[in-house]
């Protein structure tokens, strides 16, 4: 006789299962949709929270650090998008990028800029496409790398807004475009954007993220972009995560990238009580490169993961991950790294590092590199390294007239900037080491 | 008065003893050199000076145009007008050598109350000082001493010499590594800087510098104390003859 074990279902996963159940028939899509969330939420229930024991969340235990789930934001108030419009600035200054502003999730088409639009490029909202059943973006709609995730999972389940962009082939887009994910609520409430990204055949786009909320609210967001870089083409990604003090934040990007193509993708994380950003890279076609590079300051309790997987399918592919923590206080830095070279997928060279600085004694760092290697003709490597900052370098600076604090500024300014020298737009690696020294000018 | 004043100076580090009741006077537009056998406490002097909290003072003092130089953090004492001139410069991953420049620069100005100075003003010195020491522009924009010679190191330490424009300048083996091309480049920058406002110490364990940058006063410095105090022919006999028998008088 055979009992079924059924674990106790948490407050979180309780309050999932009944926004869903009031939600499902209300959220953007056709039956065709409506069955693919359905299928997404089973999948859900059916694994729970993941934690500690399941070893992709080992060092970020949602079920015990996701204490409850926040109802559904609802659409957010004219006063609600006014008070927005300044968010993301960090980006506005050298040009500007095109800002699409997504205010407790929702598009604010009037407060975004879609004007002049430039020969090949087309944006759209994710929640109208999926109202209109756009075939093209309900086929790629979890099709781009798929994955048994849970936060994807989740995501796909409760989608709501978001970017759909498409960039035809050999348009070279100069102007990069921005999405300004703006929580404007005073209570708890959750979010969970999903965009698709089409970069076609040899074209080029930089795209920006930019998260940030208020701070002492319980608010949860969990965002997907699925991004398609098409053969020979060139795609920057950056995303600067400033959510506030109380929030958790997840957020998934997939990307599947063409024979000869490049992707760069550097994220900045200083915000958010629990943070997990996800990088699921799929080489699709022969001598692509990767570039991730991540950097995350934070201090008090917050929990910053990054985790990627990078799936180097086919021969050729060239990648490089670079991971900068720097923990002060009881923070926590999580950084899992798996790369995969798959059986015939020769000559792939691919290189992880991740260094940890930890600023504090209380402060924790955990590193995981995975290879899995099943082709004989490969390169592959990573390194791991936690300390404090070094003694004999900060009285080196001191003596030359720095101040403690300042001697300190600067050589970890220097250490996180390692993150962004990649970046080829001086622009924006300025906003991103702007980010970091109002991190560091915040230090007590 | 004198610019930089050590009175019976006792130095430990983790319980041991390394400076012994060592005095020292070095007036202004004097250069003075210390040498010593290994071991004999010439580093721990300069690092001491220069406000490394690793090591303890146990008694005596050090004024610097009667100021106790002793309760000054690091960079107060830079801001005063002390620079070390380190023996192993360090690396810094990730700052070039122009914006490491230029902070420090600042950050001492600052410190006495000066304007920042203007970045063409601030490039004109660097460019200027830099040529003298054949340091390249390229060099400069590099990161501090990351991937440099030791020749390049010392060379860049001297650079900083030139640019913080010190009152009491502390040289720590600059001779150490040098090839002769590079030890008379370094020589010569060392040189340009004396003046009738600064003080020099010149620490080395040969006299073969000495030969390039003329002291006014050497002293001889064993178990530490300074056992010895001599004119320039001193640096000479020492080379002939040897430390040992500074060693043996002690004993």
């Amino acid at each position: 006789m055979n009992a079924e074990i059924k674990p106790i279902k948490t407050a979180a996963e309780l309050k999932l299962a009944a926004s869903f159940a009031a939600a499902k028939d209300t959220l953007p899509g056709g039956p065709l949709l409506s069955e693919r969330r359905l299928r997404a939420f089973q999948q859900f229930e059916a694994l729970g929270l993941p934690h500690r024991r399941i070893e992709q969340w080992k060092y970020t235990d949602l079920r015990t650090l996701m204490r409850d789930a926040a109802p559904l934001a609802s659409v957010p108030s004219r006063e609600a998008v006014a008070s927005a419009t300044s968010a993301g600035a960090i980006f506005a200054s050298g040009g500007g990028a095109r800002r699409l502003l997504f205010v407790d999730g929702a598009f604010a088409s009037d407060r975004s800029d879609l004007g002049n639009l430039e020969p090949g490029l087309s944006i759209m909202a994710m929640g109208t496409a999926l109202a209109e059943s756009d075939s093209a973006v309900v086929a790629q709609c979890g099709d781009v790398v798929p994955t048994d995730d849970v936060a994807v999972a989740l995501n796909t389940a409760f989608m709501g807004d978001g970017a759909v962009i498409r960039v035809a082939d050999d348009a070279h887009i100069e102007r990069p475009i921005h999405l300004v994910f703006a929580f404007t609520s005073k209570t708890a409430a959750a979010v969970f954007p999903r965009s698709l990204v089409v970069v076609g055949r040899g074209s080029r786009l930089t795209l920006l993220e930019s998260f940030e909320g208020p701070d002492g609210v319980d608010y949860q967001v969990n965002s997907a972009i699925e991004l398609v870089v098409g053969d020979k083409a060139n795609v920057n990604h950056v995303k600067v995560g400033r959510e506030g003090s109380h929030a958790l934040h997840l957020s998934t990007v997939m990307a599947r990238i063409g024979a000869g193509s490049r992707l760069q993708d550097v994220a900045l994380t200083i915000g958010g009580a629990v943070v997990r950003n996800q990088l699921f890279v799929r080489f699709a076609g022969e001598d692509a490169r990767l570039t991730a590079n991540s950097a995350t300051l934070i201090r008090q309790r917050q929990h910053v993961d990054t985790t990627l997987v990078i799936d180097h399918a086919v021969p050729g592919g060239f990648s490089r991950e670079l991971n900068k923590a720097v923990l002060d206080d009881e923070s926590c830095g999580v950084f899992q790294g798996k790369i995969i070279v798959a059986p015939g997928a020769q000559k792939t060279d691919g290189k992880m590092m991740s260094q940890a600085l930890l600023l504090s004694e209380r402060a924790e760092a955990d590193h995981k590199p995975e290879l899995e290697i099943f082709a004989d003709d490969v390169q592959c490597g990573h390194g791991a390294t936690a300390g404090a900052l070094d003694q004999d370098l900060l009285f080196y600076v001191k003596a030359r007239g720095l101040p403690q604090k300042e001697a300190e500024a600067l050589l970890i300014a220097a250490f996180v900037g390692e993150a962004f020298e990649v970046i080829g737009q001086q622009d924006i690696k300025e906003a991103l080491m702007a980010i970091a020294q109002g991190w560091l000018g915040a230090r007590p | 008065m004198p610019l930089l004043e050590i009175e019976n100076l006792q130095v430990e580090i983790e319980g041991k003893k390394i400076l012994n009741g060592l005095d020292l006077r070095v007036n202004a537009g004097e250069v003075h050199a210390i040498m010593g056998p290994n071991g004999s406490g010439k580093s721990t002097l300069a690092y001491v000076l220069a406000g490394r909290d690793d090591y303890t003072v146990t008694d005596g003092r050090v004024t610097c145009e009667g100021e106790d130089l002793l309760a000054m953090e690091p960079d107060e004492r830079a801001a005063k007008g002390l620079f070390l001139a380190f023996q192993y410069p360090m690396e810094i991953p990730g700052v070039t050598a122009y914006t490491f420049l230029r902070t420090a620069l600042n950050a001492q100005r600052k410190k006495r109350g000066q304007a920042e100075l203007s970045t063409p003003e601030f490039m004109k010195r660097v460019r200027e000082v830099a040529g003298q020491l054949e340091i390249s522009q390229e060099m400069l924009r590099r990161a501090v001493n990351v991937g440099f010679s030791g020749g390049e190191k010392k060379r860049n330490e001297i650079l900083q010499m030139a640019l913080l424009e010190p009152r009491i300048c502390v040289l720590d083996e600059t001779d150490s590594g040098l090839d002769i091309d590079a030890l008379r480049i370094v020589a010569d920058g060392v040189n340009r800087l004396r003046s009738k406002d600064r003080a020099m110490i010149v620490i080395t364990h040969y006299q073969r510098l000495l030969n390039y940058i003329v002291p006014d006063v050497v002293h001889v410095m064993t178990k530490g104390r300074i056992v010895r105090t001599g004119s320039k022919e001193l640096a000479v006999e020492l080379e002939a003859s040897g430390y040992a028998q500074f060693q043996t008088e002690l004993v």
